[in-house]
């Protein structure tokens, strides 16, 4: 039981990951490696506030401001000085890396004493005895369905629509009069404002922030959408939003049972084929069409 | 009035490749004209089009519309006042979206795109009747997502987005070659209703011949970089296919061709 609330918590966390990682990958068509930096920058913000002893709930708010203005960095350095958007995204996440120290103030930052969103006095008052083993994950599910809630009210906007257009078609949002470079900015502020908002809980939920929490975050992420949205293709009724999301969870559970079978130190290289093995499997196979078709 | 004055464009400047297009380039465009566009491969006609619109700069020169001089503005400030459609069909609408979810993108064309719902459910009968009016079933197919659409079926919708809100100038880039010739009268009648309706100012580039002499108030063609015909009301309409082809061959004679 503890093992699948686990696989659970991780999933999910790593799901409104999966949601930003979405954003860019699937609607804008960027590959934004700034998620291994703005992942963690989420975390140090929260390690500086709840040092300070600033109200946890507070942090959640401070990181997701903090990953937007990440991604508008990303979104300036691509659309004003015109870098290339797999190049923008590394010089961001390179320079997130001393930003966070700065910010965290060392690469380790212990959270045990400190009140989090899972555990302080006003938890301990609301939660029945009986469910406090579950109240991490419920605090998790409820951060992950109103992440995901407002961000599909958000594809439904009018400023939505454009988001959605700008990847698919960036002539048609010139042709509206929009400048496309403002529009790709705005999605990759509330891509990489998603992901540092799973970065704080992260670090809440393990009660450290850790410098290289974000390596291999992108992998996470891309992993999760391309799960998502290959498995969930037919069910047209699901969200894209919900399929990412629940892809999130099979690949966070993938991987915790191959590592049951294998030493830790495997981690990476397992990760690297599970990957491989999504991308194959998930590529769309073409039916074979006879050649000689009326012939 | 659209006007360009005095344009120079080169491309590839300042290297070995470098040529001249555009040499004090002139050409004025009133209110209200509907002006067809004919000419050789690389004669001009979509650099002109660029220029107008902002797609491509220009060495010197300017492009006023009335007597605000645009030359500077950005491309997507001038689309404001501009309506285009393309000859990909692919570049006029969003595939991964439905057909309702475009027309809604297009009619806020000019207004803000906040915070509000994309799609306002009354315009919907709106909607389906300027899709009606196509005659292509697609006011009954709303929720189905525009890249399973035909080329026709969407050069048909990028027509109606692109002249949905009120604008002065369409601009047209051979926005029929990529149809099968039903279809390409189809949309060709199709934007003469609408020209004629909105009284747009209109700049078609077209190679078929025959709907540069059958559409439009004034006839241009052109050869390398220069305007060699134009061809105004009654002058215009007193010329044949046959007329403009031999001048077409002549010029194609004097390049080789």
């Amino acid at each position: 039981m503890d093992f699948v609330i686990s696989i659970m918590e991780q999933g999910l966390i790593y799901g409104i990951l999966a949601l930003g990682v979405y954003i860019t990958y699937k609607i804008l068509d960027f590959p934004d490696l700034t998620v291994d930096g703005s992942f963690p920058l989420g975390g140090a913000v929260t390690a500086f506030l709840l040092t300070r002893g600033a109200n946890p709930y507070l942090s959640l708010f401070a990181a997701f401001l903090a990953g937007a203005l990440a991604g508008v960095c990303t979104g300036l350095i691509h659309v004003k000085c015109r870098v290339r958007d797999l190049l923008s995204g590394i010089i961001m996440m390179t320079a997130l890396w001393t930003i966070n120290l700065y910010i965290a103030g060392t690469a380790n930052v212990p959270l045990f004493s400190q009140e989090t969103i899972f555990k302080n006095g006003i938890l301990e008052k609301v939660f029945p005895e009986g469910l406090q083993p579950y109240s991490t994950l419920l605090i998790i599910i409820i951060l992950m369905l109103i992440s995901k809630f407002l961000l599909d009210a958000y594809l439904q906007t009018k400023s939505g629509y454009l988001l959605r257009a700008v990847g698919d078609n960036a002539t048609l949002v010139i042709s509206l009069a929009k400048d496309q470079g403002n529009v790709k900015i705005v999605g990759l502020a509330l891509a990489n404002g998603l992901v540092s908002l799973a970065g704080s809980i992260f670090c809440q939920e393990e009660r450290v922030f850790e410098i290289s929490m974000g390596t291999g975050a992108i992998v996470i992420g891309l992993a999760s959408v391309i799960i998502g949205t290959s498995i969930f293709r037919k069910f047209t009724m699901l969200k894209a939003t919900s399929a990412v999301i629940t892809g999130s969870v099979i690949y966070k559970a993938c991987v915790a049972i191959a590592l049951q079978n294998f030493e830790p130190q495997a981690m990476k290289l397992i990760t690297a084929v599970l990957f491989l093995v999504i991308l194959i499997v998930g590529m769309e196979r073409r039916k074979k069409v006879k050649t000689d078709a009326g012939a | 009035m659209l006007e360009l004055k005095n344009v120079y464009k080169y491309y590839n400047p300042d290297t070995v490749n470098e040529m001249c297009l555009f040499r004090d380039f002139n050409l004025k465009v009133e209110k209200g004209e509907f002006v067809s566009v004919v000419g050789s491969n690389g004669s001009g006609k979509t650099s002109m089009l660029n220029i107008i619109c902002g797609s491509i700069p220009v060495e010197s020169g300017q492009i006023c519309i009335g007597d605000k001089d645009i030359t500077r503005e950005k491309e997507y400030r001038r689309n404001e006042r501009i309506g285009r459609v393309y000859q990909n069909p692919a570049i006029g609408t969003c595939p991964s979206m439905s057909i309702l979810e475009n027309m809604s993108l297009a009619d806020n064309k000019g207004k803000v795109y906040g915070f509000r719902r994309g799609t306002n459910k009354t315009r919907i009968s709106y909607y389906q009747e300027l899709l009606a009016r196509l005659n292509l079933g697609l006011e009954d197919k709303l929720e189905v997502k525009v890249g399973a659409l035909s080329g026709g079926q969407r050069q048909a919708m990028a027509l109606l987005m692109s002249t949905m809100t009120p604008i002065e100038f369409l601009i047209l880039d051979e926005h029929t070659a990529a149809l099968d010739p039903k279809t390409a009268e189809l949309i060709m009648e199709l934007t003469d209703k609408i020209v004629k309706e909105k009284h747009l100012t209109t700049i078609m580039v077209t190679h078929n011949l025959r709907y540069a002499m059958e559409y439009g108030s004034r006839l241009l063609m052109m050869h390398q970089g220069e305007v060699i015909l134009d061809k105004k009301g009654t002058e215009k309409s007193s010329m044949t296919v046959e007329d403009v082809l031999g001048l077409f061959n002549e010029i194609s004679i004097e390049c080789g061709n």
